[in-house]
């Protein structure tokens, strides 16, 4: 609502952002959808042919593909389940008065600027080793037998290891959101005598339903497409056991060398990271109007 | 000299018109008031005035040059914001001396007016601090400084005091009119406050809907409102107004009368019989809210105290000659 | 009797927070312990905890061995780079949308929200041919130009929050005190503004310090980050625990410091706004 120059002037500044991110949505992925009808294998260059929708048949019905879908969901749905239901008592746990919450905030947050790489590494040999590892300790103590983490239950250990670097997020975006929460409000309730466990039902948890929202849809954004951890701790397998949809492309395109149907994968990828997306972007929207 | 004046000025966003037409005069040295409720569009005719907006036809002239191409730094104007608008990063020394920075001012004569702008509005032992240090009441004076200092053709200010308690807003208000008359600039002042709209300026235009209802002195909206609207909206307690037979009778579609032009009397004879729903006793005044029957719900005003209670009788007469008469589209009718 | 129960709530509440925060911190404590064991006592069961005998052998291995210091610029060139170029395109377009918002700015904006959820793995094999074609593959402008990209809709929208809760007020009093476009950014804006655009700053170099899928698969030695330089201690023959610490804890630590300053920016930054 400024005057015409400004106007002007706000459009210019705007544009190179706006081409540029353009250029990156529409380029990469025409190609994709481009590859995903060809026949085109890197090692076997010059052979490429249109074969329609064939790698879209035969990417879908690769039973890798039913294998790893599964494994995505069973990875995003528990990692899911895990942050939020022990990011929801470690907010309210920090929303207490505690001595030295700072220095606790800090070793709490402190998870999620591990670089993937390093985190995966750690779990694995320092934390995770059947032999030498400080859980196999843990459980000699204890007298149990120590467990082959990564050759028993290695879907589980990815999914571990996930849980602890996004646990430190959904928390302190839950603990943000209750302390927004109006104070006046809670006491209002203590005065209309609610007890500790009705207030946290009708006024806590009520203001928690949008920020465990957001926390669900830009976890399954990023959950879908987990690739480090993966690639540095079981290269997917044993078998095809971790393999999820990404690591799955990942292996056709730059183990197999095969371009057309790490394109129908890829799109595939698209169309699932795009469901969340809709969510998402309808919720951000609605912010936005406030 | 800041003399300004509108003619046809229009302004939309999109299909919206949010001024349809306003041809206004001020003249120099004057304190003009736009008032009018939340929507009237009072704000938007400053934001032209300023330049902060563009005109969507008509012309804004200011010492007879028309401005509506003229950007804002250039139209010799300056604004006093309803959230004072001072720049957190900078000292009152700083933001008061800003525009004369961006003026190009020589850096001891720059020193010496904001000095003698601190003096005048007692900002001179704040000078070195910053907006957040201060109290309300001076931040508004620093946006205040931070106006005069560049001498500007006229100040506008937009709702400047409405973020003050309402003992602070009754002492800026003096101090702004002391203020204004001392420099003798034009100033232009919007609020939506009647009583502050009545008591600072020398004119008042009162806007509705995007009009300009009536432009004229205090005592002329009072005395003579030329509609319904201005009737209404100037005066406190609000004019009564009476519909149907007692109206016919003065020849009127309605008429109206002021709670201070009704006589109150104890079991009186003439005038409009009624009952005592409530009265406010402030001492000083009375205020009756009466219901009296066929007039509907009058309120009048006495001087003193008459020691009355809810559902006492009293018969109100109103004083013949400030009976105010509207027609059917809501003119005043003169006589 | 209140003063009571609130002081004994506080110590149990205190007890409880400090105990789960060392559980969380836990793996990367022991990971700095074993950083300064000898690779015996790292592999060692039981474990000794701090009664170990203490060694910076492994930080002067880790640098002789695998050109740490190579990795570690390349990662401050990438990160810095991409960071700062997202800002130069940035800072334009927030500051368009913010102050002169149309219609479409909602739109626009959202449309920039979704580029970043489209999932890396999708475009992953035009963008490998492209820079195999372009001979961008392993090279430090490839990283940074990708990672650029991927991060300019979160640098937008951060700043697009910033400057949204500048007053518009206080703009217009510089245009009435007669400040041109060019000096209102540079004496009015720019100051309001440096708190979000430091942080904004710092959460995209944190974000593009762990990137981990492009410069896991478009570098793989010249180009590599710390990411990659790490990934490549996965490798069986690679198992030295105590070197591999020691690397992990120099990779990290520089951005933990980072993300300990940004974190209260860090929930704005990732929600886009969304919860405040």
């Amino acid at each position: 609502m400024a005057t015409q120059q400004t106007q002007l002037l706000a459009r210019t500044l705007l544009t190179p952002a706006v081409a540029l991110l353009f250029i990156w949505m529409i380029v990469p992925l025409a190609l994709t959808i481009y590859f995903a009808t060809l026949h085109y294998n890197l090692l076997d260059p010059g052979s490429e042919s249109f074969v329609g929708l064939e790698n879209f048949r035969y990417f879908l019905t690769d039973p890798a593909f039913l294998a790893s879908l599964q494994n995505t969901l069973v990875l995003v749905g528990s990692v899911l389940a895990i942050t939020i239901l022990l990011g929801v008592p470690l907010a309210l746990l920090l929303d207490q008065q505690v001595v030295g919450l700072s220095i606790v905030r800090l070793m709490v947050i402190a998870p999620f600027f591990v670089m993937p790489t390093v985190s995966a590494l750690v779990w694995k040999n320092l934390l995770m080793h059947p032999v030498s590892g400080l859980f196999a300790w843990i459980a000699h103590l204890f007298g149990l037998p120590a467990i082959d983490w990564f050759n028993d239950a290695p879907l589980f250990s990815v999914i571990l290891i996930i849980s602890w670097q996004w646990l430190p997020f959904a928390t302190l975006i839950l603990l943000t959101a209750l302390q927004s929460l109006d104070e006046e409000q809670k006491e209002a309730a203590e005065m209309d005598g609610a007890s500790a466990l009705s207030a946290f039902i009708y006024i806590t948890l009520p203001h928690l339903a949008r920020p465990i929202t957001v926390v669900i849809l830009i976890e399954t954004i990023f959950l879908l497409t987990v690739f480090a951890e993966i690639f540095v701790t079981t290269g997917g397998g044993p078998g095809l056991q971790t393999t999820n949809i990404a690591f799955l492309i990942y292996s056709q395109a730059l183990i197999q060398y095969d371009v057309g149907s790490a394109s129908a994968g890829g799109l595939v990828a698209v169309v699932l990271a795009n469901i969340v997306a809709f969510f998402l972007v309808r919720i951000v929207g609605r912010n936005l109007e406030a | 000299m800041g003399q300004i004046t509108l003619q046809g000025v229009q302004k939309s966003f999109g299909p919206v018109h949010i001024i349809k037409g306003a041809d206004l005069d001020i003249a120099d040295g004057s304190f003009v008031v736009f008032v009018g409720p939340s929507g009237c569009g009072k704000t938007t005719l400053l934001r032209l005035i300023a330049g902060l907006e563009d005109v969507t036809g008509g012309a804004i002239l200011i010492d007879g040059r028309n401005v509506v191409n003229v950007p804002p730094a250039r139209r010799g104007l300056s604004m006093v914001f309803q959230s004072y608008a001072l720049y957190p990063h900078m000292s009152v020394r700083g933001n008061i001396a800003f525009g004369l920075k961006m003026a190009g001012v020589a850096k001891d004569e720059i020193n010496r007016k904001v000095e003698a702008a601190a003096a005048t509005l007692n900002l001179t032992p704040y000078l070195d601090r910053k907006p957040r240090e201060l109290s309300g009441g001076q931040r508004q004076r620093v946006a205040i400084g931070r106006a005069i200092v560049r001498e500007p053709k006229a100040f506008l200010f937009d709702e400047p005091l409405s973020n003050l308690d309402a003992a602070l807003r009754v002492q800026m208000r003096l101090e702004v009119t002391r203020l204004q008359k001392q420099l003798g600039t034009t100033a232009i002042y919007v609020t939506h406050d009647q009583v502050e709209a009545m008591t600072m300026a020398d004119k008042i235009v009162v806007l509705n809907g995007g009009k300009i209802e009536q432009y004229g002195s205090p005592l002329e909206l009072y005395e003579k409102p030329s509609n319904l609207f201005v009737a209404g909206f100037i005066g406190s307690p609000k004019m009564n107004f009476i519909t149907g037979e007692p109206a016919k009778r003065q020849g009127a579609a309605t008429i109206g009368v002021r709670p201070e032009h009704l006589k109150v009397e104890r079991d009186g004879q003439g005038g409009w019989h009624g009952t005592v729903a409530v009265a406010e006793h402030l001492g000083s005044d009375t205020f009756l809210y009466v219901d009296a029957g066929p007039q509907g719900m009058l309120t009048a005003r006495y001087v003193g105290e008459l020691g009355l209670s809810p559902g006492d009788r009293v018969s109100l007469v109103p004083e013949q000659a400030r009976i105010h008469r509207f027609d059917d589209s809501g003119k005043a009718i003169r006589a | 009797m209140a003063r009571m129960v609130t002081t004994r709530r506080k110590v149990i509440s205190t007890v409880a927070a400090w105990l789960v925060g060392f559980l969380i911190f836990f793996p990367i404590l022991w990971m700095v312990l074993a950083s300064f064991k000898t690779e015996l006592e790292a592999f060692a069961i039981p474990p000794s905890f701090l009664f170990f005998h203490w060694t910076t052998e492994n930080y002067a291995t880790v640098q002789e061995r695998s050109d740490y210091l190579h990795h570690a610029l390349n990662s401050i060139v990438i990160a810095g780079g991409s960071t700062l170029i997202a800002m130069l395109i940035a800072v334009p377009a927030a500051w368009s949308m913010a102050f002169s918002p149309t219609k479409r700015t909602k739109d626009i904006l959202l449309w920039m929200l979704s580029t970043k959820m489209m999932p890396p793995v999708g475009v992953l094999v035009p963008i490998y041919l492209i820079y195999r074609n372009f001979g961008l593959l392993d090279t430090r402008s490839g990283l940074i130009f990708i990672l650029c990209l991927g991060n300019l809709p979160i640098v937008i929208w951060m700043l697009f929050t910033y400057f949204k809760e500048i007053p518009k007020d206080i703009l217009e009093a510089a245009r009435m005190d007669g400040a041109t476009i060019g000096r209102e950014l540079i004496y009015v804006l720019t100051p309001m503004a440096v708190p979000g655009l430091a942080s904004t700053l710092l959460l995209n170099l944190i974000l593009a310090w762990n990137e981990a899928f492009w410069t896991l698969n478009l570098s793989t030695l010249e180009a590599a980050p710390l990411t990659v330089f790490i990934a490549s201690y996965s490798s069986p023959e690679g198992l030295f625990w105590a070197k591999l610490s020691a690397a992990s804890t120099l990779a990290i630590a520089p951005i933990l410091v980072l993300g300990w300053f940004s974190q209260r920016q860090l929930v704005r930054g990732l929600t886009f706004g969304a919860v405040k």
